[in-house]
C-alpha cells in the first residue's frame, strides 16, 4: 500500500478532508455525540415545561408555546437523523465494515467522504434552522401537513424549509453511504470470507442500508412535493386543490416505519458480536439471526399505516396493518430468544459493554411487548397521541440509539483510539444510565394511559390531568431525566481522559474472533500491513480441544 | 489528479465489477423514488375526478417525440459501449457526444412545449395534475441533465483511452432514465 505517500498528508487533509474510512467513521461519530448533546439539552428544557410550567429553566430561560414546540420537533429530527442513523449505520459502519471484513478501505472513498460532507451540511442547516426569522420548525418530527406546509399554520416560514431541506441533504447522504456499504461488503470481502463468514454486525448494517434505500425513495419525493407546497403552495398535500394531506402520512410512514428497524437492526449487530466475547460461547443460530433479520425487514416495508388509525384510513386496511404489526413481533422475539440462548451455559463476564448489551435485550423486549397495544387498532385508539405511545417508542429507541450505542463504543473503542475506557467509570455511567431511563419512562407509561396527551403544553390549563398525583409523575420523570443526563458526564470524561491516560489496548484486548482485531489498535492507513484472509466463521468461541477459548477468522487451522 | 485507488475497490467477490453492481442500486434506489411520485400520483388520479380533463392539455405530440429522441440517443450509447469495447476511442467518444446531443434535443423540445403550457396558464398551481406533471417531468430532467454531464466528463477520459468500462456503467444509467420516460409518458400525455 501507499504508505509513504500517506505519511505527508497534513493535519487538514488526514482529519477534515481525509477518505480514510475509520476518520469519516470517527467523523460521523463525533458529529453524531455532538448532536446528541444537543438533543438531550432540548429534552431537558422541554421536560422542565412540563414538570414546572411556566417557570424559568435555567440555562434556557421561559419556554414558550412556540418554542416548546420547535424543541419537542427538533429533539425527535436531532435524536432520530443525527444521531441514531450517523452513530449505527455510518459511524460503526464507516468504522468497522473494511475492518471486519479485511479489506482496506471502503470501495468508494471520495463517495464516502462526500457522504459526510452532505451530511455535514444537513446538519450544519438544521442548525441554521434556529436563527432564522420565525425560528425553527415546530410541527414535530412527522411534519404532518398543513402544520408543515402552510407558514400561515406553522408561523416558521423559513424554519419549515430549512428543516426539510436538511433532512432531505441527510437522506442523499446516507443513500450515498448505504451504497458504499453494501458494495462493498458484497465485492471487498478478504480473500475466504463466505457468506455466513460474515460477522452480523456487517450483515445487520447492510440489511439496514438496503432497507433504507427501499424506504426512502418515496419520502424523498414526498420531500420534493412538501417543498414545492412551501415555496409555491402548490397543491399536493391541499384538500382544496384537489391534493391529500393523508398521502404525507403514507410517504412517511412508509419510510418511518422501516426507519425503526433501519437503526434497530444495527443495535442487533452490535449486540451479536458483544455476548459471544463476553459469554465466551458461539453465537447461537447465526443462519437465524441472519434469515430473521431479513425477514423483519422485509416485513417491516407493510406495517406502515399504523400509525394512522386514527387518521381516517379504511377500517378494513387498519385490519390489515394490524395483523403485519403484530406479525413482525415474531422476529424480534425470535431474534432476541436467539440472543439470550447464546447466553446459556457462556462464562459471563459482566464488562461496561456487556451490561449495556444485555440491557438493550431486556429494555427493548418491554418497548416491543407494550408496541402490541398500539399495534391493534382497536387499543390504539385510545392509546394513540399520549404519553404512552412516547414511553413505547423510547423504550425502544433509547436502547437502540443510546443502549447499544454505549454497548458499542465501550467495546471498540479500544480499537479507536488504542486504550482502554475505564470500567468503574463504565459502572458508574451504566447504571446511572440505565436506573433514570427506567424512572423516566415508566411513570409515561402510566400517565399516558390517565390521559395525558403528548402535544399538550401546560397541563395548568386540563384541570382533569392536573391532578397533584399526575404532576408528581411528571416531575419524578424530569427529575429522572436530570440524572440522566448528569450521569453522562462520567461516560465523557472517560471518554476524553483514556484516550490519553487509558491502559494500551494492544491489538486484542478482549479475545475476540473477528478480523478487526487482528491489525494494530488504532489500524493504520491502509488497515493492515499485509491483508488477512479468512478460514471459518466468527463466533467460534470455546472450541472444544482448543488450548484457547477463541479463535481468530484469519488464523491457519 | 489520479486518486490511488484502495485495494477495496478492485476486489470483486461477487464476480461483478464495483462499479457496475454500484450503478445498479444507484438504479434501485431512484427506482423507489420515481416509484414512490408515480404512486401518489397514480392513487390521487384514480380517487379523484376531473384529471381527465386537465391531461386533455398535455400535446402527446410532444411527448412521442420526445420518446423518440430519447430511445434514439439510448441507442447510440449501446454503440459507444460497443466501440468502447472494441477499444475505439475516437467512434467512441462521437458516439457519447451523439448521446449527449440526444439528451439536449429532448430538453430543448421539452423546454419549447413548457413554454407554450405555460403562457397558455398551465402552470404547477393550476390544479394538482401540474403539480405532478412539472415535478415527475422536472425530476427526470434533472436526471437527462446529471447523465449528460457525466458523459461528457467520461467522453474526454475515453479519449485518452482511460476508464472505458464506464461507458457501460453511464450506459445503464441512461437506458434507466429513458425507462423513467417510457413510463412518465403515457401517464402524463397518453391517459386523457
Amino acid at each position: 500500500m501507499s504508505h509513504a505517500e500517506h505519511a505527508h498528508q497534513s493535519i487538514w487533509q488526514k482529519y477534515i478532508f481525509s477518505t480514510d474510512h475509520k476518520v469519516i467513521g470517527l467523523q460521523y461519530l463525533f458529529t453524531g455525540m455532538f448532536m446528541a448533546l444537543l438533543g438531550g439539552f432540548f429534552s431537558y428544557a422541554f421536560r422542565m415545561q412540563m414538570a414546572f410550567p411556566g417557570k424559568d429553566v435555567p440555562l434556557w430561560g421561559l419556554v414558550t408555546a412556540g418554542e416548546y414546540n420547535a424543541l419537542i420537533t427538533n429533539h425527535g429530527t436531532i435524536m432520530i437523523f443525527w444521531v441514531a442513523m450517523p452513530v449505527l449505520i455510518a459511524a460503526l459502519g464507516n468504522f468497522l465494515i473494511p475492518l471486519m471484513i479485511g479489506c482496506d478501505d471502503m470501495v468508494f472513498p471520495r463517495i464516502n467522504r462526500l457522504s459526510f460532507q452532505i451530511f455535514f451540511l444537513s446538519a450544519v442547516v438544521l442548525l441554521a434552522s434556529f436563527f432564522v426569522p420565525g425560528g425553527a420548525f415546530a410541527g414535530a418530527w412527522t411534519a404532518y401537513p398543513p402544520l408543515s406546509s402552510n407558514p400561515d399554520y406553522s408561523l416558521t416560514p423559513l424554519g419549515s424549509v430549512l428543516w426539510l431541506i436538511a433532512v432531505a441533504l441527510e437522506f442523499v447522504a446516507f443513500l450515498l453511504g448505504g451504497i458504499n456499504f453494501i458494495t462493498t461488503m458484497m465485492n471487498a470481502r478478504a480473500p475466504g470470507m463466505k457468506m455466513y463468514d460474515i460477522p452480523i454486525l456487517v450483515w445487520m448494517i447492510v440489511i439496514a442500508s438496503i432497507v433504507f434505500m427501499a424506504s426512502v425513495g418515496p419520502l424523498v419525493a414526498g420531500a420534493v412535493m412538501l417543498l414545492f407546497d412551501q415555496l409555491f403552495a402548490v397543491g399536493f398535500y391541499n384538500p382544496a386543490k384537489g391534493g391529500d394531506p393523508i398521502l404525507w402520512q403514507h410517504l412517511f410512514w412508509f419510510f418511518g416505519h422501516p426507519e425503526v428497524y433501519v437503526v434497530l437492526l444495527p443495535a442487533m449487530g452490535i449486540v451479536a458480536e458483544i455476548l459471544p466475547v463476553f459469554a465466551r460461547k458461539k453465537l447461537f443460530g447465526y443462519k437465524t439471526i441472519l434469515y430473521t433479520a431479513i425477514a423483519t425487514g422485509t416485513l417491516s416495508m407493510f406495517v406502515w399505516a399504523h400509525h394512522q388509525f386514527v387518521a381516517g384510513i379504511d377500517p378494513r386496511m387498519a385490519n390489515v396493518f394490524t395483523i403485519t404489526t403484530v406479525l413482525i413481533s415474531i422476529p424480534i422475539a425470535e431474534m432476541v430468544f436467539v440472543y439470550i440462548a447464546t447466553l446459556y451455559k457462556g462464562s459471563i463476564e459482566f464488562s461496561s459493554a456487556m451490561l449495556f448489551a444485555l440491557s438493550f435485550l431486556v429494555t427493548f423486549l418491554l418497548g416491543g411487548v407494550t408496541g402490541i397495544f398500539l399495534g391493534a387498532s382497536a387499543s390504539d385508539i385510545y392509546f394513540h397521541d399520549t404519553y404512552f405511545v412516547l414511553a413505547h417508542f423510547h423504550f425502544t429507541f433509547v436502547p437502540i440509539a443510546i443502549l447499544a450505542v454505549f454497548a458499542g463504543i465501550y467495546y471498540w473503542y479500544p480499537k479507536m483510539f488504542g486504550r482502554m475506557m475505564n470500567e468503574t467509570l463504565g459502572k458508574i455511567h451504566f447504571w446511572g444510565t440505565i436506573i433514570t431511563f427506567h424512572l423516566i419512562f415508566l411513570p409515561l407509561f402510566y400517565t399516558g394511559a390517565a390521559g395525558d396527551h403528548r402535544r399538550i403544553y401546560n397541563y395548568d390549563n386540563f384541570p382533569d390531568l392536573a391532578k397533584p398525583y399526575m404532576n408528581d409523575l411528571r416531575i419524578i420523570a424530569t427529575i429522572a431525566l436530570i440524572f440522566m443526563l448528569l450521569f453522562q458526564i462520567p461516560f465523557l470524561y472517560n471518554f476524553v481522559v483514556s484516550w490519553k491516560k487509558g491502559a494500551k489496548a494492544g491489538k486484542n484486548p478482549w479475545n475476540a474472533n473477528t478480523l478487526e482485531w487482528t491489525t494494530e489498535s488504532p489500524p493504520p492507513h491502509g488497515n493492515w500491513k499485509e491483508l488477512p484472509s479468512v478460514y471459518r466463521g466468527p463466533y467460534e468461541y470455546s472450541v472444544p480441544g482448543r488450548a484457547s477459548d477463541f479463535w481468530p477468522q484469519n488464523e491457519k487451522a | 489528479m489520479s486518486f490511488p485507488q484502495p485495494i477495496a475497490t478492485n476486489r470483486s467477490a461477487t464476480g461483478i465489477p464495483t462499479g457496475k453492481l454500484a450503478v445498479w442500486w444507484v438504479i434501485g434506489s431512484e427506482i423507489v423514488i420515481f416509484g414512490g411520485l408515480l404512486v401518489s400520483y397514480i392513487m390521487l388520479r384514480l380517487f379523484h375526478s376531473g384529471w381527465d380533463a386537465e391531461a386533455a392539455h398535455t400535446n402527446t405530440w410532444f411527448g412521442a417525440i420526445n420518446t423518440f429522441v430519447l430511445l434514439t440517443s439510448s441507442l447510440f450509447v449501446v454503440l459507444a459501449h460497443q466501440a468502447a469495447e472494441a477499444g475505439e476511442e475516437k467512434k467512441a467518444f462521437r458516439l457519447i457526444w451523439l448521446t449527449i446531443g440526444g439528451g439536449a434535443i429532448f430538453l430543448i423540445n421539452k423546454a419549447i412545449e413548457w413554454s407554450g403550457e405555460i403562457s397558455h396558464g398551465l402552470v404547477m398551481t393550476k390544479s394538482v395534475f401540474w403539480s405532478f406533471y412539472y415535478t415527475a417531468c422536472g425530476l427526470h430532467a434533472l436526471h437527462v441533465i446529471a447523465g449528460m454531464v457525466i458523459m461528457a466528463i467520461i467522453s474526454f477520459d475515453v479519449l485518452k483511452k482511460q476508464h472505458m468500462n464506464r461507458v457501460e456503467l453511464i450506459g445503464i444509467y441512461w437506458h434507466f432514465v429513458d425507462i423513467v420516460w417510457i413510463f412518465l409518458f403515457p401517464m402524463l400525455y397518453i391517459a386523457k
